[in-house]
């Protein structure tokens, strides 16, 4: 059985040294450098002691999922294949997880849909797989542009659901997303989402930590669940198999095991504020027209308080970072002085927008928009306009907007 | 994992269930020459099941389990159906997760185990139904046999949907009237053993679970052989007895008179030349086995 704390300072195949990661994460040296976010996704990955990662090619994480395979043929990770589709992939990555590695895996859009049955099972078997999900559009006509409409089916999956924003984001969620996942007390699934294209397919400086450096390995003694490896007694796990019964002890049994697994994406929000920081991000809260994002939409919203500013229009920001848990506490403490709380979405319906709805009171504050979707850009001209029009103030009209 | 793993602390030994009591007195981890006749000796693998008097796999399913060359370093792997009302007291690790995904779950397992463990026996044998490993399952039955994944799928060919009710299957015979075939199944039944050996298995299997030694026989060389060459598949007849109108002990009968030598189980095999050789010396090994067991047992006489 491995022991995490004994493998400290010791080396790897690869020379790597297994690091404390929050030594890794808060006081290693950080190198700046200029990346794509698939590029970035790989090098999170060469520091994060991967044993299983699985591919599947959809745009836009194809590159990412072909780059970890790399690292592959280098060495770093532990095994590597395609699959032959999003839900077999999903299957293959909980077989994996079953068999105690620390897995990996990527996919985007209507792959996140083909694969979805997979994700209460991963959540109800409780094993800590992290899937990048590099959202894009899922409707029909094919679109494989950026649009975040599948997160919304992500969110009660029982996964915790993380959502960032930048490149820099995402190199370190990834490797902090593994330390919130594997605690003993939560042992569940992490979507990672980003906006596809927009993160992915961008060049951005994103400070790395060493590369000889890298996470401690998995330790699947330390699951909640027995690790599937006949490494530890194989304990009838029902004298009665209550799967499919008609009786009271069924639904209770399946009623606490649900409720238990709501109960660890509650307890993952110490782990999530230990190391995110919170799960919300604050900028002048006390103003009474606040921005409330997750994703780009935040980064878009950070410029339209810049162009508001300039004209005298004062406007607070609250980045979500983490979807599940959701931050109900902190959105509601830091909206409680606006008189307007504004929601940019990369999506048709504002799953957002409705998450904080049903969070804060007086919820008609809440401004679902502006929406762009299918592939659209946000440019912060239009979170202007939105917020100008919704103040009565005089905005200038968007060609095609027919205002 | 060893047999000393499941030991029991004397202190607990009384508050432990009987049933896990007898698993470490008397199953047989760990038996080299383990195999059906130890059925009624030792502690099986399986303890009671919740599948119909009589059922034909519930037979298959102790045959399967006292025939595992190395239950203790096997996982298994199931699907949605009636094996799943057993395998939560199968004394192995095994997995249920969805419907169908069997061969992918194995496939991801088995490369864990590989990495985890590197240079030890870690088998994975997936046992699901025929609505599961050829109809919703096929594309990663397939798959996982093009990928040449290293474990040993068996279905258990009941030529129904048992489960759900009886619902016609893609193993099921044509002209067969059920549920979802109300005027008679359209189709023929889907040749998977032969698709099997196309799709790269190296050991495939059609036959009926009425002799417990060739049950013992087959499971012994599958195991072995998708653990040191690639995969292979296990066909085996187990009818559901419930659904074709029959009574509980007439399953014998209906299996016997299925595997004749002109009908649909008549007994077929299909051994790829590596996997030949492995299964020669296999029986090499095993005949100087008994022969040093043989010479012992002269000496000590003597």
């Amino acid at each position: 059985m491995a022991d995490i704390h004994s493998v400290i300072g010791t080396k790897n195949k690869k020379g790597q040294t297994y690091t404390d990661t929050w030594k890794l994460m808060n006081e290693a040296p950080r190198t700046p450098s200029f990346f794509t976010g698939s590029e970035v996704i790989k090098e999170a990955l060469r520091r994060a002691s991967c044993d299983v990662m699985i591919a599947y090619p959809i745009t836009p994480q194809s590159e990412a999922a072909a780059l970890i395979g790399e690292l592959f043929a280098e060495g770093y990770i532990g095994d590597y294949f395609r699959g032959e589709s999003e839900f077999a992939v999903m299957s293959q990555c909980a077989g994996a997880a079953f068999g105690g590695a620390r897995v990996f895996t990527t996919t985007a859009g209507p792959g996140t849909m083909r694969a979805m049955e997979n994700f209460p099972m991963w959540s109800g078997a409780r094993l800590p797989i992290q899937m990048i999900v590099t959202c894009r559009g899922i409707n029909s006509p094919l679109s494989i542009q950026p649009d975040t409409l599948e997160i919304a089916y992500l969110l009660n999956t029982g996964m915790l659901v993380w959502h960032a924003e930048t490149a820099q984001d995402f190199f370190d969620w990834i490797l902090k997303g593994y330390m919130v996942s594997e605690e003993p007390d939560v042992h569940l699934p992490l979507a990672l989402c980003c906006d596809g294209f927009f993160v992915t397919h961008t060049k951005d400086v994103v400070n790395l930590t060493p590369a000889d450096m890298c996470l401690p390995p998995y330790d699947p003694y330390r699951s909640p669940v027995p690790c599937m490896d006949m490494e530890c007694p194989p304990v009838r796990m029902m004298r009665d198999p209550f799967v499919m019964k008609s009786n009271y002890i069924s639904y209770a049994t399946h009623a606490s095991w649900q409720q238990e697994i709501w109960a660890a994406v509650e307890r993952s929000r110490k782990h999530s504020i230990h190391w995110l920081n919170g799960l919300i991000d604050t900028e002048n809260t006390d103003a009474e027209i606040i921005i409330v994002a997750s994703g780009t939409a935040v980064s878009q919203g950070r410029e339209a308080i810049r162009l508001l500013e300039d004209e005298g229009v004062r406007c607070g920001l609250v980045k979500v970072k983490t979807l599940r848990p959701w931050p109900e506490e902190e959105i509601r403490e830091a909206t409680k002085n606006a008189k307007h709380i504004f929601v940019p979405e990369f999506n048709v319906t504002g799953w957002l927008a409705k998450e904080i709805k049903a969070t804060i009171p007086n919820h008609e504050r809440v401004h679902a928009g502006p929406h762009v979707c299918g592939g659209m850009t946000m440019p912060p001209e239009i979170i202007v306009s939105e917020i100008k029009t919704a103040l009565g103030m005089k905005t200038f009209s968007l060609a095609g907007r027919g205002s | 994992m060893s047999k000393e793993r499941i030991q029991i602390s004397e202190d607990l030994y009384d508050i432990m269930p009987p049933d896990y009591q007898d698993l470490v007195k008397s199953a047989t981890y760990g038996k080299e020459d383990r195999g059906w006749k130890d059925i009624g000796t030792s502690k099986e693998l399986i303890e009671q099941h919740s599948l119909c008097a009589g059922c034909p796999e519930s037979m298959a399913f102790r045959y399967i389990l006292a025939s595992l060359p190395n239950p203790e370093d096997t996982v298994m792997v199931g699907s949605t159906g009636c094996t799943s009302l057993v395998f939560p007291m199968v004394a192995v690790h095994n997995i249920h997760s969805l419907f169908g995904n069997q061969n992918a779950i194995a496939s991801g397992l088995k490369r864990a185990l590989s990495v985890r463990f590197p240079g030890r026996v870690k088998d994975v044998v997936v046992l699901a139904g025929d609505g599961a490993t050829v109809d919703i399952g096929l594309d990663m039955t397939l798959q996982a046999w093009f990928r040449q994944e290293k474990f040993t799928t068996i279905c258990f060919d009941n030529e129904l949907y048992a489960n759900t009710g009886g619902q016609e299957s893609g193993l099921m015979q044509k002209g067969f009237v059920a549920k979802m075939a109300p005027v008679g199944k359209l189709f023929d039944k889907v040749r998977l053993p032969e698709i099997a050996r196309e799709s790269g298995c190296h050991y495939v299997i059609n036959c009926t679970v009425s002799k417990p030694s060739l049950v013992e026989k087959v499971i012994r060389n599958a195991v072995h052989i998708a653990r040191e060459i690639g995969p292979t598949y296990l066909q085996l007849y187990t009818p559901c007895i419930l659904e074709i109108g029959k009574n509980s002990m007439e399953g014998l009968q209906e299996m016997r008179d299925s595997e004749k030598p002109t009908e649909r189980f008549a007994y077929k095999e299909y051994i790829s030349e590596p996997a030949k050789q492995l299964l020669a010396e296999l029986a090499a090994k095993d005949k100087e086995r008994k022969a040093a067991a043989k010479q012992l047992a002269g000496q000590a006489s003597a």
